[in-house]
């Protein structure tokens, strides 16, 4: 029997996970329990196959890819840390962070331009800051399956690629990406309301 | 030799008085109300102890209880809402962001993995694996809960291990000697007997109350019980009310001991594991144990795993493909007493055994339910589902369509297809689709 702020201490570093997230300490606490809860064998990180294992993730047809953004550069083990600061991406903006914002600090991690360059990613696999026709097919090929023949997946993938493009390299880089989503309320459609 | 023969002494009031106030009154299937006077305390205890931590938190900040709230708050728009974008219902770069978003929320909060942890209570119960998010109090509450230690070691387990040990042998023992009998009326009833006795025992072993309700639809032989699954205890739970023939593979050790025993007395359907993988064979027996209307109700539990007692997860379709009348029976444990759920994964049968022994007690309600058969066009899958349903208003739990077995399996492509469709239709569908949208 502790005090509440015993629980919190339990989480490795827990104040400058709060200070880069900018997540509360009740949610903290509570994606800490998550963590834990995930973590089948006790073993203090994640990995590939406990969130695979995540049933809802797995019928999920951009599962795999979603799971590639945990594990970036190949890496086989995900600790407390990195599991909130891809989360944090979907925390709703707030509005206090625009007007007193130190132009000398990095970006939060919920910014606008963080969660289009989250999306961005799923699409770019091999980090080369473009999303090719070709990766653009892959990525529509996950989310329709079996269900869409090869020239009509093709017909899109060129029509959006073409609509986005302006430079007429044939790729769409990060910044075309986000002026052709400039009018989406990215703010409400990648937010994730976290109860406080 | 003072102290053996003082020791001798302790043993022997000891076991007197076991079989004086708890023995006999089992068999006989009388109840002296020790236990009652138990209960009452304990709820009076607990209900204090909740009082008390509620004065206490008022104090600060109100802290929501993290177990009827969610971490997140979710969206559950279908598909076509979340996907609709500027401009018409072609694909568009955006696409991935419900995805991706979906993905998300399922990692940070998802219905099943949540189901095979135990259920978090809405105030602690003075115990100490219960308490995950409790703060101190005061010096009270902290004295009621060494006190409560003390008892639930010092005195109630020693008395349950020793009736638990006695419950067992007694049923080996008796079984085996039942067994012995030609086949006759009198050799049923006295298995019969010998059941009852010993899961009376075993369930004051384990300090159980229960109630039963409609008993009047209690099964009948000749049919098969269905039930949802929480524990090993569920059986002991059911046979205490009625003898079963219960469904199982053959273990080893002392599960297969009592497992042979058990037996002689009476036609208990076990499979060698390796029978249990073939279907028909499975399914052949079942139904040469139904068709004979002397024998005993058949008791399955169709989900095929346990399950935290919060909801009823997918039922396996093969126990309703036998055909028979099916007995659908709900069981729901007062969490607040002790925690029934067996993580099969955390803990084994051994210290998951302690662990409910030396908890205050087992509570819960069996609901028996009107019988059902398949009906014409309904398919076993179908039968399963509504079978499902009824158990899970009954026994105020929700329902979920995933498989059990996903504590340890991945789940099925079928699913992913499913969604896969779902999209596809949107962004390749034909012009009427994108006009009733707009």
């Amino acid at each position: 029997m502790g005090s509440r702020s015993s629980h919190a201490a339990r989480i490795p570093d827990v104040d400058s996970i709060q200070r880069e997230t900018g997540f509360s300490q009740a949610s903290l606490l509570r994606l800490y329990h998550r963590f834990r809860a995930l973590d089948r064998n006790d073993k203090g990180y994640l990995s590939r196959v406990d969130l695979q294992q995540i049933g809802a993730l797995a019928v999920n047809p951009l599962g795999d890819r979603i799971i590639d953004s945990f594990f970036p550069d190949g890496s086989l083990q995900l600790d407390f840390p990195g599991f909130v600061r891809v989360l944090a991406r979907f925390r709703p903006v707030d509005d206090g962070d625009h007007g007193n914002r130190d132009p000398k600090e990095p970006e939060p991690l919920n910014s606008r331009m963080n969660k289009l360059r989250f999306a961005f990613q799923l699409y770019d696999l091999d980090r080369d800051g473009k999303i090719s026709r070709h990766e653009m097919l892959q990525v529509l090929r996950l989310m329709v399956g079996v269900q869409v023949t090869e020239e009509q997946l093709e017909s899109i993938a060129d029509r959006t690629v073409q609509e986005a493009d302006e430079d007429g390299d044939g790729a769409v880089s990060f910044l075309e990406f986000a002026k052709s989503l400039e009018k989406m309320n990215i703010e409400q459609k990648m937010s994730i309301r976290f109860l406080k | 030799m003072d102290g053996a023969e003082l020791a001798g002494k302790i043993v022997y009031t000891w076991l007197t008085l076991v079989l004086g106030f708890i023995l006999l009154p089992s068999a006989f299937g009388v109840s002296l109300g020790i236990s009652e006077l138990y209960m009452k305390i304990l709820v009076k205890t607990l209900e204090w102890a909740t009082l008390r931590i509620e004065k206490g938190v008022s104090k600060e900040s109100v802290l929501k209880n993290s177990a009827s709230v969610g971490i997140i708050q979710r969206d559950e728009s279908p598909m076509e809402k979340g996907l609709s974008g500027l401009r018409g219902r072609d694909f568009e770069l955006s696409d991935v962001f419900y995805f991706s978003k979906k993905g998300l929320e399922a990692i940070v909060e998802d219905e099943v993995t949540q189901r095979f942890s135990s259920e978090e209570l809405v105030s602690w119960n003075l115990l100490t694996r219960t308490n995950v998010n409790f703060q101190y109090i005061s010096p009270k509450l902290t004295m009621v809960w060494v006190l409560g230690v003390i008892v639930r070691y010092c005195v109630l387990l020693p008395l349950r291990v020793t009736l638990a040990f006695i419950g067992i042998s007694f049923l080996v023992i008796g079984t085996t000697l039942v067994g012995q009998l030609p086949e006759s009326s009198l050799k049923n009833r006295l298995s019969e007997l010998v059941h009852l006795t010993c899961c009376r025992i075993c369930v004051r072993a384990l300090s159980g109350t229960i109630h039963y309700h409609n008993k009047q639809y209690r099964p009948q032989k000749g049919g098969i019980c269905v039930a949802n699954h929480t524990s090993p205890i569920d059986v002991l739970i059911l046979t205490t009310d009625g003898c079963y023939a219960m469904v199982g593979q053959v273990h080893g050790g002392l599960m297969g001991i009592i497992q042979r025993a058990m037996v002689k007395a009476c036609p208990h359907v076990w499979f060698e594991r390796s029978e249990m993988k073939d279907r028909h064979l499975v399914t052949k027996r079942l139904r040469e144990h139904i068709a004979d209307k002397k024998k005993l109700p058949i008791l399955i539990f169709p989900e095929g795993t346990c399950i935290n007692n919060t909801s009823v997860m997918m039922f396996k379709k093969g126990s309703f493909e036998i055909g028979g009348t099916i007995y659908p029976v709900a069981i729901k444990y007062n969490p607040q007493f002790g925690d029934a759920f067996w993580n099969s994964s955390k803990y084994n049968m051994v210290s998951y055994l302690l662990r409910v022994m030396t908890s205050w007690a087992i509570v819960c309600d069996v609901w028996y339910m009107p019988p059902m058969t398949r009906e014409e066009g309904e398919d076993a899958v179908q039968f399963a589902n509504r079978v499902k349903s009824a158990i899970a208003i009954q026994g105020g739990l929700t329902e979920l369509p995933w498989d059990g077995g996903l504590k340890r399996a991945k789940v099925k492509d079928t699913f992913k297809e499913q969604q896969q469709k779902n999209y596809s239709k949107m962004i390749v569908g034909n012009g009427s689709l994108n006009s009733e949208l707009d």
